[in-house]
């Protein structure tokens, strides 16, 4: 249908194996229980690093989906905290509200271009995290703690998924949870970037005012795109404040914004699984150097510097070799 | 109200400054610089340390932290912006650098200075009280007019000097000036390390008054880029127009608003966002710069 290439089909066969597979025989062999945790918090920021990295698809630089992530989370627990909704139809909600706002904000932001486009997002990071504040429904520093776990579902009484709360090990079903989503998201992501919108994408990071001039409908795409990017977020965000249990405005700050940006050039912009493997090498190395102590930024910081120093154009361009620029 | 219009000079013109260091690096290298906070927390702590802790002069303790951010500005030019805006398919590669020089330096302003919150003794007693209208510390005072004396200054040397001329004339057209026989590969030198030096000379400045301590760096930055936004990126007048105005927003905020606490900033924020819809490019940047 897409004309996959059999080593294409191979290498998603093998991947899908190891997380799902592969990983929880490693950890139940090495007993680091801990690893779950840190692998699920990969696949959900990943989830929100496709987000990012969709944005720079249409040649914009979006240093805001900590704004976004920070606005799932908020909405999925008001909606199973206030409401009482169940977790997984929150879930969509979240992302749906994420997306409904980065219309209304999309509005007039996306006119901005290059450097001011990635100011703005920034500053919007940090909106957010002061609306969370001063709000009333969100408890302001307080925040909402106490977030019950996913309950179950049944369909025509038969059940779907199995109540978090009953469960042993509430991990491993963190775990398959963010990993489906997240192979959800990605698959998307690939379906979108190989479709037609995909190729007007392409043409609007070429030269937005040419893509325009031959008839593209460049504000209709690059809002589409932004509410795309930022549902991605929203999903993300709402997924870690349940696994969190506990959604603060400090969840997600400039910091997270600027580092979801980080996942995405360092994974390399030119390929759709390049936020993956961005987030985790990032996100997995930082965990790694824990034991280092006081010395963990450091060194963090000093790897990361050398990768962007030597690779410049991300991780997965090795692969290309010399002249295979762009 | 004088008293607000004092403060909002005072603040205008510390933030002027630090907007100043960032505009200029934009403008020769198209560099959005987001060590740039911590810049001015090392240019603090290198104050601290010589004033505050071995008793030098203060104005010897200023320059110090202006030479110490000038090499490091010129040593991460040459040895880290140069090449990998050279190696790189994308000009925005040079973002996720500078996000790393930004984590570096922490890291190293954690392993040198410590987390605490860090102060100097004053440089000048007294309180200047004009009726109490206005009440205004003399150390303030001196610090605003050295800040003020410093951006004229570098107005100066970029209108009247050959330097100034080479670096106008970088961020106008890099191939033209490359043509005219200007050193390009220096003068990005130049320009880095001169505004990183800027940056340095705030933070020796403002470490007399507001001290200084690990966790300034960011949002230092945030508030550079607003101030850069407001007034249009890579122009230097709109550096200080953006300085001025976040300035006074936040005197008059801060006085009138005082009692719902961050609502100020949030306030700030939203009129930037509007304002940016309606002028994209600032106070007086050129469209897209």
């Amino acid at each position: 249908m897409l004309g996959f290439t059999s080593k294409q089909l191979i290498g998603v066969g093998i991947f899908l194996f190891m997380i799902f597979i592969g990983v929880p025989l490693i950890i139940g062999a090495t007993g680091r229980w801990d690893f779950y945790f840190t692998l699920t918090s990969v696949a959900l920021l990943a989830i929100a690093s496709a987000g990012v990295w969709l944005t720079f698809y249409i040649g914009r630089i979006n240093i805001g989906q900590g704004a976004f992530a920070l606005i799932g989370a908020y909405v999925s627990a008001i909606l199973v905290v206030k409401a009482g909704w169940s977790f997984w139809i929150s879930l969509p909600a979240a992302g749906l509200f994420a997306a409904i706002v980065a219309i209304l904000i999309g509005l007039p932001i996306l006119r901005l271009r290059g450097v001011y486009f990635a100011m703005i997002t920034l500053v919007l990071t940090q909106v957010v995290t002061l609306t969370a504040l001063a709000l009333p429904i969100t408890n302001g520093a307080k925040g909402i703690s106490n977030i019950p776990l996913p309950s179950g579902i049944s369909l025509f009484g038969i059940p779907i998924l199995p109540d978090f709360a009953g469960m042993e090990n509430t991990k491993l079903a963190f775990y398959y949870t963010a990993c489906v989503i997240m192979i959800l998201t990605y698959a998307a992501l690939y379906r979108l970037v190989n479709s037609r919108l995909g190729h007007l994408c392409r043409s609007m990071q070429q030269n937005e005012e040419l893509a325009s001039s031959i008839g593209v409908n460049i504000s209709y795409i690059r809002i589409v795109i932004f509410a795309i990017s930022s549902f991605f977020g929203g999903l993300g965000g709402a997924m870690f404040g349940s696994i969190a249990q506990s959604v603060y405005p400090s969840s997600f700050q400039v910091a997270d914004s600027v580092n979801f940006m980080l996942n995405c050039f360092l994974g390399g912009l030119g390929y759709v699984f390049g936020p993956m493997l961005g987030t985790l090498v990032l996100y997995f190395g930082w965990d790694l150097l824990f034991e280092f102590g006081k010395y963990q930024m450091l060194i963090y910081s000093t790897v990361l510097i050398l990768i962007i120093r030597f690779l410049p154009n991300g991780l997965l361009s090795i692969r290309i070799g010399k002249g295979g620029d762009k | 109200m004088e008293q607000i219009l004092a403060n909002g000079v005072y603040l205008g013109s510390q933030y002027a400054m630090i907007a100043l260091g960032l505009t200029l690096i934009f403008a020769l290298m198209n560099v959005l610089n987001f060590a740039h906070g911590q810049m001015y927390v090392i240019g603090g702590f290198v104050t601290y340390t010589f004033y505050g802790q071995w008793g030098v002069p203060f104005v010897l303790a200023l320059v110090m932290s202006c030479v110490t951010l000038a090499i490091l500005g010129a040593l991460i030019e040459r040895f880290l912006f140069a090449p990998v805006i050279k190696g790189s398919a994308r000009e925005e590669s040079t973002m996720l650098l500078a996000a790393g020089i930004a984590f570096f330096l922490d890291a190293v302003i954690l392993l040198v200075f410590g987390e605490k919150q860090r102060g100097v003794p004053k440089i000048v007693d007294g309180v200047f009280n004009y009726d109490f209208r206005l009440i205004m510390p003399y150390d303030r005072i001196l610090i605003c007019v050295l800040a003020i004396l410093s951006i004229v200054a570098f107005i100066g040397l970029m209108q009247y000097t050959k330097t100034g001329r080479a670096l106008r004339a970088l961020a106008q057209d890099r191939t033209a000036a490359q043509l005219m026989g200007v050193n390009v590969d220096r003068y990005s030198m130049i320009g880095f390390a001169l505004g990183a030096m800027l940056a340095g000379l705030v933070g020796g400045l403002l470490v007399t008054i507001t001290g200084v301590n690990l966790g300034m760096g960011g949002p230092t930055s945030i508030k550079a880029f607003m101030m850069v936004m407001i007034g249009g990126a890579g122009v230097i007048s709109g550096a200080i127009w953006g300085g001025i105005i976040l300035g006074f927003m936040e005197a008059i905020g801060l006085a009138v608003l005082y009692q719902y606490g961050d609502i100020t900033y949030l306030l700030i924020f939203v009129s930037l966002m509007i304002f940016l819809a309606i002028r994209p490019q600032g106070l007086m940047g050129k469209p897209w710069g």
